[in-house]
């Protein structure tokens, strides 16, 4: 690939950051916004758009602007913890693995190959078959599942950190395991790894919405955004915008991100981490 | 060559049993009682010993795997809790399904993909290759249910010319099966053409940096000829791989598309049996979903391996 030239925001990627800044805006103050509760019956089902309900009615005659708001914090808090779970598992395990390689490293890679393997979907259904769908399954299920991939990218990327000479030389210093990993290999890796942090969370979000739509996820009476697509889908059937409100929004936020990821990751020539 | 594809293989068939592993150890992680977990509050100590009994749950675990895995092999999945019919009866006919509408989105996405990816390549830099780029980061991000339901709504709502459900029964003639299928055919395209295509662009783009495409121009050769016949070839493994990895999500991430059109595939199936917590149809089912991959996956390896022209004629030093 040619050489860029040196870097400046391209409009997409403030397209990618308004609209990142606009969700965590829903997420921080979604429910303090809301002017009707999640739960609160308002009018007739599925009641067109009007000056006190923007966005309309939903199935139950809810005020489909509040479930959003109420359905930003469910969607995105979900989201947010299990990808800050599958990072805090999977970056120290990848680089312990890259460090200290032979035993460990085969037996976790192998272990991770092994999960991965399997279809994400696939696993995840099986384990809620199990367990029953909540809120703390779902977080650590989606968590552990998604840590596979972040230990394959935080291994690959320390392992070409830990054959540089500055590693060599604090090895030769005699620092220890933790040294290594906090004060070398992690500054180091950091730049991927965030552009990472990014891709994980939008397929977890995309992940989580799909499992809701399919009913196995959030289960009511909270608002999400994926379960709100599935209950409002008959409308769409009358021609009513109804399903689109919560499904827009959810593909909004996957856009956004995926905007400002492609200029972080601008100027590789291979897409990091796979996606599904 | 033929050692490394029988590794592959030996790898592959490796997999497959840890995989089988990991699907009966998912179902074990309950803390407690499976039996006290499906009939949930409704149990009588006489339905739980029932249950218990028929799930086998009274012999060891281990014991209770061989016993399902020797079954597995034998094409015998067990009997659904729900109604005790064969798993394998319900489950059959229902992979055909979703095989048939995988196999139809491929048909379609993959030539169409390909050829995209090509021109892009062809013409790097053009209106055509940025606007084929924006497109394809656009319908990657968007969820199957929101293109689904879009689509509905234009071309089954508003304009009527495609059905909205994708109804089908058995006897169906190929072309109404082929209407009641397009909808969720085209959403499954859309989702995977944008992956396709952009990987081919970067394969072919990654050769023509190299010394001789730089030759094959100076030689005064054009353009068209030069991507095609020098570039494409040697790009061809990653680009086999890309397609077999999506023919692989194909066949899993249909499980939302097939929840749009209420198609009767096999991810319908599975999730009718999660939510009814029917322990032998979900094994069944993951196994099914699982092999498959870890098949596609497989033959995507071989061939990149067979396209490798260095390790298809591999030097005397190197065997």
């Amino acid at each position: 690939m040619v050489p860029r030239a040196p870097r400046s925001v391209p409009p997409t990627a403030w397209i990618g950051l308004a609209l990142i800044a606009l969700n965590l805006g829903m997420f921080l103050l979604g429910p303090e916004l809301a002017p009707f509760g999640q739960e609160e019956t308002v009018g007739a089902p599925f009641a067109p758009p009007s000056a006190d309900h923007l966005l309309g009615l939903d199935q139950n005659g809810r005020d489909m602007l509040s479930r959003l708001l109420f359905g930003a914090r469910m969607s995105i808090g979900v989201s947010l913890a299990a990808v800050t779970l599958s990072f805090s598992l999977g970056v120290p395990l990848g680089i312990l693995a890259a460090i200290r390689g032979g035993a460990v490293d085969t037996v976790l890679s192998r272990a991770v190959d092994t999960v991965m393997s399997v279809p994400v979907l696939i696993s995840a259904l099986v384990v809620l078959q199990a367990l029953g769908s909540s809120l703390p399954v779902l977080i650590v299920t989606i968590g552990l599942l998604d840590s596979t991939r972040v230990f394959r990218l935080s291994r690959i990327v320390a392992q070409g950190i830990n054959a540089m000479e500055f590693a060599e030389v604090a090895r030769l210093r005699g620092e220890g395991i933790g040294w290594m990993i906090g004060r070398e290999i992690l500054p180091n890796a950091a730049p991927p790894l965030v552009a990472e942090f990014g891709l994980r969370f939008c397929f977890t979000f995309l992940f989580v919405a799909g499992l809701s739509y399919l009913g196995l996820g959030v289960q009511p009476p909270f608002a999400d955004w994926g379960g709100m697509v599935r209950d409002n889908q008959q409308g769409i059937l009358y021609g009513l915008y109804a399903p689109l409100f919560p499904a827009a929004a959810i593909a909004l936020l996957t856009i956004g991100v995926n905007l400002v990821v492609d200029w972080l990751l601008a100027g590789r020539t291979t897409v990091q981490g796979e996606n599904r | 060559m033929s050692r490394l594809i029988l590794g592959r293989l030996a790898w592959g068939l490796l997999t497959l049993w840890l995989v089988s592993l990991l699907v009966f150890a998912g179902t074990e992680i309950l803390p407690g009682d499976v039996a006290a977990a499906i009939l949930g509050q409704n149990a009588t100590p006489e339905s739980l010993a029932a249950l218990r009994e028929s799930l086998g749950l009274n012999e060891p675990a281990p014991l209770r795997y061989l016993g399902w895995l020797a079954g597995i092999l034998q094409g015998d999945l067990g009997e659904s809790l729900a109604n005790r019919a064969p798993v394998a009866e319900l489950l059959w006919p229902r992979f055909a399904n979703t095989m048939a509408l995988a196999a139809y989105a491929a048909l379609v996405a993959v030539p169409l993909a390909v050829t995209l990816g090509i021109l892009s390549a062809m013409r790097r830099g053009s209106l055509f290759d940025r606007g084929a780029n924006v497109i394809a980061l656009a319908t990657v991000s968007l969820p199957e249910y929101f293109l689904g339901l879009l689509l509905i709504l234009v071309l089954s709502v508003r304009t009527g010319l495609l059905p909205s459900l994708a109804n089908t029964y058995e006897g169906m003639g190929l072309m109404a099966w082929l209407q009641a299928t397009t909808l969720p055919m085209i959403v499954l395209t859309l989702v995977t053409v944008a992956q396709i295509m952009r990987m081919t662009r970067t394969a072919v783009l990654g050769v023509m940096d190299q010394a001789y495409i730089e030759m094959a121009y100076l030689k005064g050769l054009r353009n068209g000829r030069v991507v095609l016949r020098h570039a494409v070839p040697n790009a061809a493994a990653p680009i086999v791989n890309v397609v077999a990895f999506n023919i692989a999500y194909l066949i899993t991430g249909v499980v939302l598309v097939e929840a749009v059109f209420n198609y009767n595939g096999l991810g319908r199936f599975m999730v009718d049996a999660v939510s009814k917590r029917d322990l032998p149809m979900v094994q069944a089912a993951a196994m099914v979903f699982a092999a498959v991959y870890v098949v596609l996956n497989m033959t995507a390896d071989i061939a990149a391996i067979a396209l490798n022209p260095r390790l298809r004629h591999p030097r005397a030093k190197d065997a």
